[in-house]
């Protein structure tokens, strides 16, 4: 049984409601840090916690704070990145959405540390019946001043926006997401100069996940030093797991870093297993963006060992054999699914979501679905399989953002893994269409 | 100043300077080709990616190579930088991937092209073309647009350089066209059906790399390459009243802004020394121009390249690259 | 999906037909512009948009674009770049209620592509299009963002999740139901449904 941080409560009826919330020991982060410590203090613990960014890249989020352009006499901007939308991914919303008052905990102790009073929430446009519960709990915090001028008698001061998107998943970029925030289209910006420097306005932000910013508060109450103690190696703490596919209880699960994916998958306590009694096939561990893996490699690394619920292994065997945690989106797919409609219908997925910005995502991302499309549909050839590797290749490293290597992995992953179903699809197509007329048979 | 290294030349250069301008100070081959940076538009660059290049040693201090090859044209010069260009495979080999990204819906028109002889883009794949494409499927195909009397917009054409956005945002009063919708439909269009007439909006056609955006006023179509370019000047009050002038004996088939070997035009003109100026005695002719076109068919042969021209006018297709 | 080579986008027109907010309506947005500093009140587009498509006939016409440009200090064009990036901005009419049907990947291997089809098949209309009697439009989308409770559509704000052919053919007579009560035109939301 691991630890719960996050989610420790949310079984407790109306802890939506800052009552119920600050009865259960909410808030308390909050006074202790802004009245027991100072900045630098909470910078301190944040390092020794050694968490790391949950969005995606798992990039240490003390580093991260420690980039931000203090010398700059411009206001500093924190943005919260509540735009998931990363296929595989939904624990940003199940934490919004039982949790609120988690999050704006963290933005307060992070904007306080940070030393910065206007702060973003951006959250993709779909999730509208959020944005209610979180300008609920806004103005619930405001009313118990813990937002607003001169919170609890200091002289901190800090309002709190949500501010919808509309549609479009480059926006959860970093870049994107403030260029969006600024009211343009979502186009991801050129790097240098990094959002420390010039975020929002052209002024110093940081830019983190929800989730990264609900263990703020956590760490602060337990120090940093604990909550390094959970979890493996440099994995520590706990992670929040989206688990979809062909599983038996799909849903958000809380894990302590570590935990064998082997126990994930078939624990009762969390996927229990896969659905309708079949076999696992193949599992995407971090969201649609990180390669797929077979059964045999996503349970055990090339070298044989357990593979466990961390950064490091899960990457291990980097693309050869490894994959990525990636947002801990966790696709699991059963010997039914057909891996090749399957990278069809993601590639589909990141042509149709490129900003269109950079040559090789924007004609990329449409040559590869073009191919894979036919592919899938019965009038594939074999050198369609090496054209798609070629492609992929030509797009990965070379654009502007990272969503041209999202859109590449997958296609390449799925290849080096399961060629042999693309080359089956080449050779038998009338077979391969009789059987699937879709990715799953289900009703 | 700092000191970057770049295909084993070095140089010095100011804090800030991109890879791209140093590279432009040597000059020669070891310049990348840019098919969006445009130093006089401000925010221009990064997008079209075929002036990536690789950095060997990131900085004095840090000797490791840079793990991503960089847009040479966004990314600031540090010192002790070593930066490979021609002399790195890898860069040579993404390079070509990116002109076959661009060329994959292009609609490879040139015979029937406007831009033809003067185009980035052909003379990119030139330069670095796959022997054949590796796509027999069909191009993508917007349907023609009107924006205006002035200017012709060959959306097929496009490879969303986003150069003509910028121009009509730092030179024109109001912009009226932009880039809508995303992805591979992205397209550039004014939306809703109106004329970009606005002052000084005709130096979007010169900034254009390909031959998406054409002057309409440009008589009696000709092959660029017949036509000599002339330096001509006149009394402006609104522009420099410096251009291009590209003539046929007596006849001024068309104004252009002056570009120089990197394509780039020296000063923006007004639109009434652009398209209404059309008689030779409405300008003083100079003399000829004497071009070094940066580009990698004509690298300093400008003249020679007029004459045997890419394209075969009979056969209307390209020649063999082999 | 049938993969076409020619890109039609359609062609739109200034109407010059007045189109405005009512005052109350005018408050919000104001207050919307306050939440950005100085300068940067661009930065409200994106909600003022949500509010005009909502308010002001359920999609953007190129009126209703010139008049939040006009808002906010903006050119018409920057407001016609953004409308046309994101997804949930309508540049057309749309049906009273807009069935967004998830079609990515997680959603896919939990029975998304027959909810799709059995939708299609019932309303007998393609994804894109909208009923004969304007009810109903129907849509394809990426993720939701609500994976594993897939399949998953949103009407209109509202999220119908774990989706099976009959769930589908309940609910869309209960709004069959709905729109009927109703003055067409009114935009009314979904109640919650399962
Ligand atoms: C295409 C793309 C989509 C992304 N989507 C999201 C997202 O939906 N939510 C998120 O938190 N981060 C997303 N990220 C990662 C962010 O760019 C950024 O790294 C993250 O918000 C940083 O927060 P963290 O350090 O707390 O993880 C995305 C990145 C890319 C390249
Ligand atoms: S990689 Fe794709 S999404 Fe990212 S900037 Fe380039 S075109 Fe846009
Ligand atoms: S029309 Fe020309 S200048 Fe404008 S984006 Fe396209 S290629 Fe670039
Ligand atoms: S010129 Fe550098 S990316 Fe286009
Ligand atoms: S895949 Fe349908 S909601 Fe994520």
């Amino acid at each position: 049984m691991g630890e719960k941080i996050l989610l420790a409560n949310i079984d407790i009826p109306g802890i939506r409601g800052f009552d119920v919330y600050r009865a259960n020991g909410g808030y308390a982060a909050v006074e202790k840090a802004l009245l027991e410590m100072t900045a630098a203090q909470v910078s301190a613990e944040i390092n020794r916690s050694g968490l790391r960014g949950r969005g995606g890249a798992g990039f240490p989020t003390g580093l991260k704070w420690s980039f931000l352009d203090r010398k700059s006499d411009k206001p500093r901007y924190l943005v919260c990145n509540a735009d998931e939308s990363e296929p595989g991914t939904f624990k940003d919303r199940y934490l919004m959405h039982h949790l609120p008052h988690l999050l704006i905990e963290g933005l307060i102790i992070s904007s306080f540390t940070l030393g910065v009073n206007t702060c973003y929430i951006y959250i993709r446009g779909e999730f509208k019946y959020l944005v209610g519960i979180l300008e609920n709990a806004i103005r619930e915090a405001r009313q118990h001043g813990f937002l607003g001028e001169h919170i609890l008698g200091t002289d901190f001061s800090l309002n709190i926006y949500v501010h919808p998107g509309a549609g479009a998943y480059i926006c959860g970029e970093e870049t994107a997401l403030l260029e969006s925030l600024e009211g343009k289209r979502g186009n991801p910006r050129i790097k240098p100069p990094f959002p420390a420097f010039k975020g929002l306005y052209g002024c110093p932000t940081v830019v983190n996940n929800v989730e990264t910013l609900a263990t703020v508060g956590p760490i602060v109450n337990m120090g940093g030093d604990v909550y390094a103690k959970i979890g493996r190696g440099k994995s520590t703490g706990t992670k929040l797991i989206s688990a979809c596919g062909n599983i038996n209880n799909p849903g958000v699960y809380e894990i302590e870093m570590g935990l064998p994916v082997e126990d994930f998958i078939y624990s009762p306590e969390y996927c229990g297993g896969i659905a309708r009694d079949k076999y696992l096939k193949a599992v995407i561990p971090g969201g649609s963006s990180v390669p797929i893996l077979p059964a045999d490699l996503i349970l055990n690394t090339a070298k044989g060992e357990k593979r466990l619920m961390t950064y490091e292994s899960l990457a291990e065997g980097d693309f050869e054999s490894g994959t990525m945690l990636g947002s801990g989106g966790f696709i699991v797919y059963d010997e039914d699914a057909c891996i090749v409609r399957n990278t069809w219908n993601l590639t589909r997925f990141y042509h149709h979501e490129s900003c269109g910005q950079c040559s090789p995502c924007r004609e990329g991302t449409g040559w590869m679905e073009k191919v894979l499309y036919r592919i899938e549909h019965g009038q594939g050839r074999m050198s369609d399989i090496d054209l798609l590797v070629r492609v992929a290749k030509n797009i990965e490293g070379n654009t502007i953002c990272p969503l041209g290597d999202a859109a590449a992995w997958p296609v390449a992953s799925a290849i080096r893994h399961f060629r042999h179903e693309f080359e089956e699809h080449v050779l038998h197509p009338a077979a391969v269409l009789e059987k699937e007329r879709s990715l799953i048979k289900f009703f | 100043m700092l000191k970057v290294t770049i295909d084993n030349i070095s140089i010095e250069v100011e804090e800030g300077t991109t890879i791209l301008n140093a590279a432009r100070k040597i000059g020669g081959k070891v310049v990348p080709p840019a098919m969006c940076y445009y130093s006089k538009l401000k925010g221009s660059g990064g997008k079209c990616r075929t002036c990536l290049v690789k950095v060997a040693q990131s900085c004095t201090k840090d000797t490791r190579p840079m793990s991503k090859l960089v847009a040479s044209c966004s990314t600031p010069v540090q010192d002790g930088m070593v930066v490979q260009n021609l002399t790195s495979p890898e860069v040579i080999e993404a390079r070509k991937g990116i002109v076959e990204f661009l060329l994959l819906n292009h609609p490879l028109d040139c015979p029937v092209c406007d831009q033809a002889g003067e185009c980035d883009l052909q003379d990119l794949s030139f330069g670095y073309g796959m022997e054949e494409t590796a796509t027999d499927d069909e191009r993508r195909e917007y349907p023609m647009t009107d924006i205006g009397e002035n200017i012709k917009l060959h959306m097929n054409r496009c490879i969303l350089c986003y150069r003509c956005v910028y121009a009509a945002d730092q030179l024109t009063d109001k912009r009226l066209h932009g880039v809508l919708y995303r992805g591979d439909v992205s397209e550039i269009s004014t939306f809703i059906n109106q004329s970009v007439t606005n002052e000084f909006s005709g130096n979007i056609i010169d900034v254009c790399p390909v031959g998406a955006l054409t002057d309409k006023t440009f008589r009696f179509k000709s092959r660029v390459w017949f036509l000599n370019p002339m330096n001509a000047h006149r009394e402006c009050t609104r522009c420099s009243g410096k251009v291009a002038a590209w003539m046929f004996g007596n006849e001024i088939f068309r104004i252009t802004g002056r570009k120089d070997q990197f394509g780039e035009v020296e000063e923006f003109i007004c639109n009434e020394c652009r398209f209404e100026k059309k008689d030779i005695n409405d300008w003083v002719i100079d003399g000829p121009r004497h071009i070094k076109r940066q580009s990698v068919i004509s690298a300093n042969h400008y003249e020679e390249t007029k004459k045997q021209s890419l394209i075969d006018p009979i056969e209307g297709k390209m020649h063999e690259q082999k | 999906m049938k993969h076409s080579n020619i890109i039609n986008h359609p062609q739109f027109t200034r109407e010059g037909r007045p189109v405005a907010f009512s005052p109350n309506i005018l408050n919000k947005v104001q207050s919307l512009m306050n939440r950005y500093p100085e300068g940067g009140q661009k930065s409200a587009l994106l909600p003022v948009l949500h509010i005009a498509q909502e308010e002001l006939g359920g999609y953007l016409s190129v009126d209703v674009m010139d008049y939040v440009a006009a808002l906010l200090g903006i050119q018409p064009i920057e407001v016609y770049e953004v409308a046309t990036f994101y997804s949930m901005f309508y540049l057309d009419k749309m049906g009273k209620y807009v069935i967004e049907v998830c079609r990515t990947g997680p959603c896919a291997i939990s029975g998304g592509e027959q909810i799709l089809a059995h939708l299609q098949d019932v309303l007998e209309i393609q994804p894109g299009e909208t009923t004969p009697d304007g009810v109903f439009t129907l849509k394809e989308v990426e993720c939701l963002g609500s994976c594993g409770t897939g399949p998953v559509m949103q009407v209109n704000t509202e999220y119908y999740e774990k989706l099976t052919p009959g769930k589908v053919d309940r609910l869309l007579e209960e709004l069959r139901e709905y729109a009927n009560k109703n003055k067409p035109g009114d935009s009314t939301w979904v109640k919650k449904f399962c």
